[in-house]
């Protein structure tokens, strides 16, 4: 926090010192979740080589960009778990989503290769439940009656550091296995019933590559640059799907965003080819702003990042929303006012 | 001469009161972290007052906490490091003081310095990509089939050999520490006065006698104190443990192979995404439980070195 303060008065003072300039440059500050971070890191990039402005975002974590815009030490944060209506009216906050990604369950096994296995939500729970232990166990078995797995221990693996993607993982067992929803629960670190945890998503692919026999689940881009050994899994409609853009926008279109204030979680989604564990990642910002040209400044990166930005989405593994919710967001965002009561922009 | 002196006297009053003020800011910073710390763990402490301490659940959901399961893995892993490295660092600095042809003194040491100097993190990843393959592939197995084999003890080194958990946490701390206790003990070692160390050999002392009998009477403060900068760089290491210990919240038994947690590492892996509120309060109690054992740790050395000292006067 004071480290954040120390910055806003240095840019502060840099922008002062800049008065004299004509066309001044804007800057807007921003922390939160790490799971966005590199697509909103290439956002500002190019955003500033299109229009001068600058864009600093602080990768801290959701609890971090919380806990930041609540102080309003910066001008958007930013979380992977999006927060509940309640929660956003006590804080006077609004949400938007900005990108979509996947979570991949993986496995170390020997034999089997990439989207090689199938499972399905509720074996998924039990196995991080710690009720099936061996991979030639009868509920994985049936469901892959052509792989010879080996009568060894289950090694599982999962997040030791409090993480958006283990929030949409235990989201999705929530919904799949009423057992780990009562026991369980979600969140972004919750009481693990086994298993053992490695901090980030290297830690579990770390974990993952060294210890033979065991599960694990990583976001979708850190399975497919590793080329980690994902499995597909049952969805919503009872059809095996392997994770890939495709499955993950299909997850994002079925979904109500009206319902929630955009606090959509896409796990278990209807749609035919949807993937199970698919989730947004959310910015947050007050509703009534003391700082309105801020406030615009930030709503124009993100306008040009929707209309731009696509491309540079794909390229980093994270998916594009669809064009029918941006135009909700956008007229959202009619909803951010100064304090006189009038719309910022 | 007069005003001279009279300078001289201001120059003196403004160093004495300098020097005061930061003694002052010293104790004023430690009351200021106890306050703080109290008051932002003041929810978590009013919900779940001493509980706290024999509570196994760690369950950020359910916003239930206890802070046994990493109060355990850090008291535990510090005491597995402290008996690893004690006997060593015992060794190295004996070695380089007593026993080393002095052409290898210089480099020896040189060398400890450098291993002091390594960033924490390093031995973490070092001990996930290395240390934990090689620990769970061949040294686990053999601990497993022979001291967990024996009765009683035998328990703690029992269950999978996954290469992680407490054991292998507590062996890189023992790692870590060992440079800075061997440096300090080294140290002291070499302000023994060699007329001392002469005066033993000269009446048929053995090597052995003369460090039991003079070089450890002589430096028992210094080692002392280097045994307890050990201990406390254990107690508070974060990084390197968080990357071996396995950050499971479960005391199901106490095999030292389990995966467990420590307060330190608690904190870093969860603190970032710790919702505000109660989760956000119980991990500011285990920061101020770590501050307390610390406290504990410096007070029980001080009071051996004082039951020591009379213990010398006697004598």
């Amino acid at each position: 926090m004071l480290q954040s303060r120390i910055f806003r008065t240095t840019a502060l003072a840099v922008s002062l010192g800049a008065v004299a300039v004509p066309a001044m440059a804007a800057e807007i500050t921003g922390a939160g979740a790490s799971f966005p971070a590199p697509i909103y890191a290439k956002w500002a990039d190019a955003y500033q080589k299109a229009t001068g402005n600058k864009v600093n975002y602080q990768s801290i974590g959701s609890g971090g960009g919380i806990k930041q815009i609540n102080a309003k030490t910066v001008d958007f944060g930013a979380s992977d778990k999006p927060l509940s209506v309640e929660e956003l009216d006590k804080g006077g906050l609004m949400q938007f989503p900005t990108v979509i990604g996947g979570v991949v369950p993986v496995v170390n096994v020997t034999g089997v290769q990439p989207g090689n296995m199938n499972l399905t939500g509720a074996v998924l729970a039990d196995i991080y439940l710690g009720k099936i232990t061996k991979w030639n166990d009868k509920a994985i078995a049936d469901l892959n009656p052509k792989l010879s797995l080996p009568a060894t221990d289950i090694a599982v693996v999962r997040r030791a550091d409090g993480s958006g993607t283990s929030f949409i993982f235990t989201n999705y067992l929530s919904k799949v296995s009423d057992e780990w929803k009562s026991k369980v629960g979600e969140g972004t670190a919750v009481q693990w019933p086994t298993g053992m945890g490695g901090k980030g998503n290297e830690g579990v692919a770390a974990f993952l590559q060294r210890i033979p026999n065991s599960v694990g689940y990583v976001e979708y881009a850190y399975a497919k640059q590793n080329k980690l050994a994902h499995v597909n899994l049952k969805n919503a409609a009872g059809n095996y799907v392997a994770p890939d853009d495709e499955t993950f926008k299909d997850a994002a279109a079925t979904a109500d965003w009206n319902k929630s204030a955009f606090g959509e979680i896409l796990t278990n989604q209807a749609g035919k080819k949807a993937w199970p564990i698919t989730g947004a990642t959310f910015i947050l910002m007050h509703k009534v702003q003391d700082k309105p040209a801020q406030a615009v400044e930030v709503l124009k990166f993100f306008e040009w990042s929707y209309k731009n930005g696509d491309k540079m989405a794909s390229d980093l593994d994270y998916v594009p929303l669809p064009e029918s919710l941006i135009k909700q967001i956008a007229a959202s965002w009619s909803n951010i006012k100064d304090a006189s009561g009038k719309a910022v922009k | 001469m007069n005003e001279s002196h009279k300078q001289g006297r201001l120059g003196d009053w403004l160093f004495f009161n300098l020097t005061r003020l930061f003694a002052v800011i010293t104790l004023a910073m430690l009351v200021g972290v106890v306050i703080s710390l109290t008051w932002s763990a003041m929810p978590s402490i009013k919900e779940f007052g001493f509980g706290f301490l024999f509570s196994s659940e760690w369950n950020p959901p359910a916003e239930r906490f206890g802070a046994l399961v990493p109060m355990y893995g850090t008291v535990v892993t510090s005491v597995i490091a402290l008996v690893i490295a004690l006997p060593i660092s015992f060794g190295i600095a004996l070695f380089l003081t007593e026993l080393s042809p002095a052409w290898l003194r210089r480099p020896l040491g040189i060398a400890i310095e450098l291993l002091a100097g390594i960033p924490s993190i390093v031995y973490g990843i070092w001990g996930l990509l290395v240390f934990a393959p090689i620990f769970g592939q061949y040294v686990q197995p053999l601990i497993g089939g022979t001291l967990g084999q024996l009765p009683i003890i035998g328990g703690l080194f029992s269950g999978p050999s996954l290469g992680i958990g407490i054991l292998a946490a507590g062996i890189i701390l023992a790692i870590m520490i060992i440079p800075f206790i061997t440096s300090v003990m080294r140290d002291v070692f070499e302000l023994v006065p060699p007329m001392l160390k002469e005066s033993c050999y000269g009446l048929g002392g053995t090597t052995w006698e003369v460090v039991w009998k003079v070089v450890l009477p002589y430096t028992r403060v210094g080692v002392i104190g280097g045994v307890m900068l050990g201990l406390g760089r254990a107690l508070g290491e974060t990084m390197a443990v968080t990357f071996v210990i396995g950050n499971a919240s479960l005391l199901s038994n106490f095999s030292l192979f389990l995966p467990g947690n420590s307060i330190t590492s608690a904190l870093a892996n969860e603190f970032a995404e710790a919702s505000p509120g109660l989760y956000t309060s119980a991990l500011v109690e285990l920061g101020l439980i770590l501050f307390l054992i610390t406290f504990i740790v410096l007070s029980f050395s001080k009071l051996l070195l004082l039951s020591l000292e009379k213990q010398s006067g006697k004598s």
